[in-house]
């Protein structure tokens, strides 16, 4: 291009994109544009690990200063994933210490790491500065210990709800003395008790300290020594919070709290005695962000804390609060912009607490700015979630777990099709979707033609026939993810609709009714999609083609079939399909 | 391709007996919930023609055949077209032999999982698969659900925390439902480690006979194209020997960090003490047992 702008004022404009879809846009505009924003791309976003491999990554992108990696599939937090699967970050810390000596940010979710990773990853990256671990596990605190001793720049490390081998509570006294950078800790997940002298010198020394979550195990008499050392907090998580009652803990509690002028979000709450509160009650105007969701606390108090937080936007809570109690929250929180409600006593026969689709519909109506629902509820009806539908079609987000499978319209027994069609016909916007109780492939059809904008669908004890999966992959313009477990969908719509698993991230079939034969048949017609067979009952060639598999993991990859697969996983590709016909 | 759905189908009913009987054998390690997945099928294959029709008494309107192929997104209209290439049975590409097709693949799938071939659609009777799930599951208390795995869906951080409170403040007297606790067991050889929900269990002999079936495949050789290079490969002994015999022995971790032998105290205080379990070599266990009681004797 001979009247092209010069590289640098390109380079320069380009830094001003920050999302990943406009740089990838960019990218493809011409040659030249795509060499300048390879070189200039600074923050990489790998939505599955195996959708590309460590060496293509480095290859296309030189220079590049924060990962972001996804390992397992989502339904692996529910334990549909047997262990050993893969998703292991050590091939691609390896690869990243050579490649990228600069890089500062490195975040994942369910990956496995080990403590070997997590050495590496201190000792290679000299300027390493945010360490986020969601769901990971395969790691101990020994690996914390390295991170805490060698990352001398480390401003963020959070541990978000993985699954850490507690040794001991001895790593946190690895920050070393002059060690003062950090800005966000969250170590909730964690068993152990850490030494409380050395978090108390930790806080005191670090001036930038913004977000502190602490585990259960630091109780709540200590609590005012800590804020009082940070009271330029933002987001701070309690511990365990329940003591005896004594005057003098509430008081000091009381003080500390108010001492926090910048506190926007709270959690923690394990073990609460609700005695302790209205010790909070100071900063509750400025809450933005509430997670009460470990608090066994009931309905009046929890509805005597919300009524202090008018600006809430994000409520993370227990059934207990029940339908009164989201009543209250639906009049005094109109800036609420997201829910979770979580059940207290999911495996209980009889429902605990007074809970039903009524609280939910009270919400919808009284919180116009409501967008991201997840609701936990024994009973819903198709009346209540078309008023839903109607009051809220602001909706991003909506996830329903009616508890008992299969459930259906509580009042009149039918499905609940017309309900989830509401939702979706109303809702333009919505971007996720998880479905449950009694349906048909009813629902599917609605779902196909209206869900426009739909991203992940999550599918559980629905449906009755192929049908159903056809019409979700037959629309749905926008879907990147689907997942479906215990669902009557079997071949025929599998493999009518082939090219559409191109355009997705992943697809995810467990307990359905996909043939070994229709696997080894996708897997041969479409190469650029890894066609993972999980099976647990030995090699599916043992068994007739047409038994179906128990689990399918298909996706979109430019790297091949992988080579860590543990012996329970097969990948359907042509030379598979060949060796084990 | 093409062929192997005809011999499959020609053979269906004298493989019908055998595949019925592999089934009754083979080492499902599917939980109740994979189950219930069985009895609905049989309603999965056919889109077309007779088996739509069939399904008549749902209530719903029958979508037309017509309207299938013309209405619906391309997509159907050309894997009938491109017929020779995809599915088990395509022969001509017409919608009628797609129909037989589908109905002859129903009947092979039927046979594959031996299961009551009812058409169930639309069952306002949620509660069926539920009292399935309870008659296979005896262990179950009959106040609390069987446990499906990974449903409700609510991960392991929420759910260990839910059973500690649970527990702590006696919700229910003498409720043994508390949810799952799942432990990771490891196996000294084995290349990766498994994940058991104790609470499926009423007893040290259940626990026993799942570990063995869950660990005897590492004992069947499978490792061969798969298996990490320089893993201990273990000889081709039942499980069942190694556990009873002196080869292994299980223990466990308990909530003191400290290695017990699995069986010295009482079921319900070890699954509420036990942390994760680990399949030892016999020779490695040595030492353990007497610790183990006198430990079990001080608690008490």
């Amino acid at each position: 291009m001979a009247y092209s702008f010069p590289e640098e004022v390109l380079e320069y404009v380009f830094a001003f994109l920050s999302s990943d879809k406009d740089r990838n846009a960019v990218s493809l505009v011409c040659k030249s544009w795509y060499e300048i924003e390879r070189w200039c791309r600074r923050r990489i976003f790998i939505g599955n690990c195996y959708a590309v491999s460590p060496q293509i990554v480095i290859r296309r992108f030189p220079e590049v200063s924060a990962v972001k990696i996804k390992g397992k599939p989502h339904f692996a937090d529910f334990n549909l994933v047997p262990e050993g699967w893969g998703a292991y970050l050590y091939p691609w810390i390896s690869a990243m210490a050579r490649s990228y000596p600069w890089l500062e940010e490195i975040k994942l979710k369910r990956m496995v790491v080990t403590d070997e990773s997590l050495e590496l990853i201190s000792k290679s990256f000299k300027n390493f500065k945010v360490l986020v671990l969601s769901s990971c596990e395969g790691f101990t605190t020994d690996g914390l210990a390295s991170i805490a001793a060698n990352c001398r720049n480390l401003r963020e490390l959070d541990l978000k709800e993985s699954e850490v081998e507690d040794l001991s509570g001895h790593w946190l006294s690895h920050f070393p003395d002059n060690f003062t950078s950090l800005v966000s800790l969250n170590m909730s997940c964690l068993g152990s008790e850490v030494s409380f002298s050395a978090l108390e010198r930790l806080v005191s020394r670090c001036p930038n300290l913004k977000t502190l979550r602490l585990n259960r195990a630091v109780p709540v008499e200590k609590l005012p020594s800590l804020l009082r050392r940070a009271p330029q907090l933002v987001e701070f998580g309690t511990g365990a919070y329940s003591a005896e009652i004594r005057t003098d803990i509430f008081s000091n509690l009381v003080e500390a709290f108010s001492g926090c002028k910048h506190l926007k979000s709270l959690s923690g709450f394990w073990d609460v005695v609700p005695a302790y509160l209205p010790a909070m009650y100071n900063v509750c105007s400025r809450i933005t962000s509430l997670n009460l969701s470990y608090a066994t606390v009931q309905s009046p108090d929890l509805v005597e804390l919300i009524s202090q937080c008018p600006n809430l936007k994000c409520l993370w809570v227990l059934d207990y609060i029940e339908d009164a109690g989201l009543k209250a929250l639906s009049s005094y929180c109109k800036d609420l912009q997201e829910l979770r409600v979580f059940p207290s006593d999911p495996y209980g026969a009889e429902p605990n607490v007074s809970l039903t689709e009524q609280g939910l519909v009270t919400v919808s109506a009284g919180c116009p700015k409501l967008q991201s629902v997840l609701y936990f509820c024994r009973q819903m009806s198709n009346a209540a979630l078309i008023a839903i539908a109607r009051n809220r079609p602001n909706l991003i987000r909506f996830r329903l777990c009616i508890i008992e499978p299969q459930a259906p319209d509580y009042l009149t027994l039918e499905p609940l099709d017309t309900g989830f069609g509401a939702i979706v016909e109303h809702c333009k916007q919505l971007r996720r979707l998880s479905l449950s109780g009694l349906l048909t492939d009813r629902v599917f059809e609605y779902i196909g033609t209206h869900a426009e904008k739909l991203e992940m669908l999550s599918i559980a004890f629905a449906g009755d026939s192929d049908l159903g999966l056809h019409y979700v992959l037959s629309g749905c313009e926008s879907l990147r993810k689907l997942e479906i477990r215990d669902c009557p969908f079997g071949d025929k719509a599998l493999l009518a609709n082939a090219a559409k698993l191109e355009t997705m991230r992943s697809l995810w079939m467990s307990s359905c009714s996909v043939s070994y034969g229709a696997c080894k048949l996708l897997g041969q017609k479409m190469p650029r999609l890894n066609v993972e067979v999980i099976d647990e009952r030995g090699p599916p060639d043992s068994r007739p083609e047409t038994c179906p598999v128990e689990k399918l993991y298909v996706y979109r990859t430019v790297a091949g079939p992988r080579v860590d697969k543990p012996d329970f996983v097969w990948t359907m590709d042509e030379d598979a399909a060949l060796r084990l016909s | 391709m093409e062929n192997s759905s005809s011999s499959s189908i020609v053979s269906t009913e004298s493989e019908k007996n055998s595949v019925l009987n592999l089934k009754e054998t083979e080492l499902r390690l599917g939980l109740p919930g994979s189950d219930f997945l069985e009895k609905k099928a049989g309603t999965g294959i056919s889109l077309f023609g007779k088996d739509l029709k069939d399904e008549g008494n749902n209530g719903f309107s029958q979508i037309p055949l017509k309207n299938l192929v013309s209405g619906a997104k391309r997509v159907f209209s050309d894997a009938i077209d491109g017929s020779g290439k995809w599915g088990f049975s395509m022969k001509g590409g017409s919608e009628v032999d797609l129909g037989n097709g589908g109905s002859e693949n129903n009947n092979t799938l039927q046979s594959c999982l031996a299961g009551p071939s009812g058409k169930e659609i639309g069952n306002p009777n949620p509660a069926k698969p539920v009292e399935d799930k309870k008659n296979e599951n005896n262990s179950t208390a009959p106040a609390s659900k069987a446990q499906v795995v990974g449903w409700p869906p609510i991960r392991s951080f929420r759910k260990n925390t839910l059973a500690t409170n649970l527990s702590k403040n006696n919700v229910v007297e003498g409720k043994s439902g508390l949810g799952c606790v799942y432990v990771k067991v490891s196996m000294d050889g084995a290349p990766y480690l498994r994940k058991i929900d104790l609470k499926t269990y009423c007893s040290y002999a259940e626990l026993s006979s799942a570990l063995e079936k869950m660990f005897s495949c590492f004992t069947i050789g499978q490792y061969a194209p798969h298996g990490l290079p320089g893993q201990e490969h273990l000889r081709e002994n039942c499980l069942k020997d190694l556990l009873h015999g002196s080869e292994y022995v299980l223990t466990y971790e308990d909530k003191d960090s400290d290695w017990m032998l699995v069986g010295d105290v009482p079921w319900e205080m070890f699954t509420d003490s036990c942390k994760r379990l680990r399949i030892m070599k016999g020779s490695d266990a040595t030492g353990l047992a007497p610790r183990a009681m006198q430990k079990c004797k001080s608690q008490s």
